[in-house]
């Protein structure tokens, strides 16, 4: 169509490509190295002692950082959790029905993924102090809901329009219960959109930060909290060590549903980390 | 079960949720920056808030500030986003890679990201240490200030690094999902290849660069540890000043706390305007 393109246009891409990969990783590259230095001063380019002095303090039982990434998990897991359970009934009341009043509700599921946390958080935590809800893991996993369901409902929402229901009433009308129809037909349908959207929902909430510092009040410590009080004490090395452990589902979940990025549903949430 | 019924059911959970916490949460901290909350026995509206931060110079330079960075890096991001993605798009070597860093990038917490930019750009950073190496400077002060910096670079640097890609692959889906007849159309017509990209591809991807960038806009504007990072002492950007205020050992300083969160849900709603408004008629197209 666009003709046979020369040697330089070939060129120039490849050179781009080459600047557009080396800036995605920079800011990673410092990052990685501090985790395996022992003090790296200016002007060194790299260090001049390598060490795994980091790593044993980031993997030690003594640090705390372990007790804080299983707290992280558990809360972005139960987070995950909850937004399936509460996600996929609303995806399909969106994703099938036509009635009035439905772009009101699809615009209040929306609107949080575009307001600010810290427009939010402050009047959630007047109310969590009275429910006794503030410094709390139960509260966090709850506030962690306002930007995990909006996402998960979304995607549920976008998978539930191409489903057809006609396959749940040919069941029911062969004898199969509720129940069964639901695990043998509904759920098998749905199962990817249920994976992909749980995952994205477990990321939106492994990223959070102002919501657990306000609701969590200082009490509850996952390890974005943990990375920032690091990073800001001066303690690079370990930092490094907590930035490449906390990185680390992100890129798991990537390699495990790459193909399924590409779609607008998946970016909307993409964007909330 | 009637249908009506049996739609109610299903979204009942999710806008149980929203409302009270979601809407709720907005609510109170509209009431409170009124110090209006007659359950912990405060009766008696008043807008000293507003009058306080309206007449103080801290909160325009904040709110100065965060809209700065939100224009500026919104922008730049945009422009390499399509930049990118009319790369993306085509055949080369590598091509695969570049893709799969770029989606790798939006896993990323923006605190890593953050993090990764301080240690780049700071006095003592990878590019000081690189400068210093060139004989270009000789101590770190030498080094031009690019985090704790009031134009914000370091701020802006990493929205950029995080929202090219967020963006350039919303970008991206929807130049695949044109195809490139219309392009292939306007250059068999005699357009060249500018004229292809200025006058039929740009206006058709136009809506799908803006409702993304809105997101963008409305994320950079009112994010907190990004800025909590890279930010200079004075001037803080909005959100954290509001929380600074809101963790006042001087309880008085909540109100206000709270009639920034209100001025940042009330830009915040524009933008959800603007969202609604260019999505739907990306739809409709």
């Amino acid at each position: 169509m666009i003709g046979i393109e020369s040697l330089a246009t070939r060129s120039f891409r490849v050179i781009t490509a080459l600047v557009l990969v080396t800036w995605l990783v920079l800011p990673m590259i410092p990052l990685a190295i501090w985790s395996f230095a022992r003090g790296w001063y200016f002007p060194n380019l790299l260090p001049t002692q390598w060490s795994l002095a980091a790593w044993e303090y980031a993997l030690s039982d003594t640090a705390g950082i372990l007790d804080s990434l299983l707290l992280s998990i558990g809360i972005s897991f139960a987070a995950m959790m909850l937004a399936i359970l509460i996600g996929v009934p609303a995806g399909r009341a969106l994703g099938l029905y036509k009635f009035r009043g439905k772009e009101y509700i699809e615009l209040l599921i929306l609107a949080p993924t575009i307001v600010p946390g810290i427009a939010v958080v402050l009047g959630v935590h007047s109310v969590f102090i009275w429910l006794g809800l503030t410094n709390t893991v139960p509260g966090v996993i709850l506030v962690h809901l306002i930007p995990t369901l909006p996402y998960m409902t979304l995607v549920m929402a976008g998978i539930f329009s191409n489903y057809d229901p006609s396959f749940e009433e040919q069941a029911r009308s062969l004898g199969a219960s509720g129940i069964k129809t639901f695990w043998y037909v509904t759920l098998p349908a749905i199962l990817p959109g249920i994976i992909v959207g749980g995952m994205f929902a477990f990321l939106v909430s492994w990223s959070q930060y102002i919501l657990t510092l306000v609701i969590g009040g200082g009490r509850v410590i996952t390890l974005p909290l943990l990375l920032f009080n690091f990073a800001t004490s001066g303690r690079n090395d370990i930092t490094g060590a907590i930035a490449m452990i906390y990185i680390l589902p992100g890129i798991l979940i990537l390699l495990f549903t790459a193909r399924h990025l590409t779609g607008r549903s998946g970016i909307g949430g993409i964007g909330q980390i | 079960m009637s249908d009506r019924l049996k739609i109610f059911l299903l979204l009942a959970p999710v806008l149980t949720i929203l409302i009270v916490m979601f809407l709720g949460g907005l609510a109170i901290g509209l009431l409170r920056s009124f110090n209006y909350m007659p359950i912990i026995g405060l009766t008696k509206p008043n807008i000293d808030a507003y009058v306080s931060i309206f007449t103080s110079k801290e909160f325009y330079v904040s709110f100065g500030l965060s809209l700065y960075i939100a224009v500026t890096s919104t922008v730049i991001s945009s422009i390499l986003a399509i930049g990118s993605a009319l790369l993306l798009r085509r055949n080369f070597i590598g091509r695969s890679i570049t893709q799969f860093l770029f989606q790798l990038n939006l896993t990323v917490p923006h605190l890593v990201g953050a993090i990764g930019i301080l240690y780049l750009f700071s006095q003592s950073g990878s590019f000081a240490r690189l400068a210093a190496e060139w004989e270009m400077i000789s101590k770190p002060s030498e080094f031009p200030a690019m985090v704790f910096d009031p134009y914000a670079i370091g701020i802006i640097l990493q929205y950029v690094w995080k929202e090219v890609p967020f963006i350039g692959v919303i970008v991206l889906a929807n130049m695949q999902s044109l195809g490139e007849n219309f392009e292939g159309v306007a250059r068999s017509l005699g357009a060249s290849r500018w004229q292809a990209f200025r006058f039929v591809l740009l206006p058709l991807i136009f809506p799908g660069v803006l409702s993304a960038s809105v997101i963008s806009f409305a994320f950079t504007f009112g994010a907190f540890e990004i800025p909590a990072i890279l930010g200079a002492n004075y001037p803080a950007a909005l959100p954290v000043l509001a929380y600074r205020k809101y963790t006042d050992v001087d309880l008085a300083a909540r109100p206000e706390a709270m009639a920034m969160a209100v001025m940042i849900a009330l830009l915040s709603s524009v933008m959800i305007f603007f969202y609604v408004r260019y999505s739907r008629r990306r739809i409709r197209n």
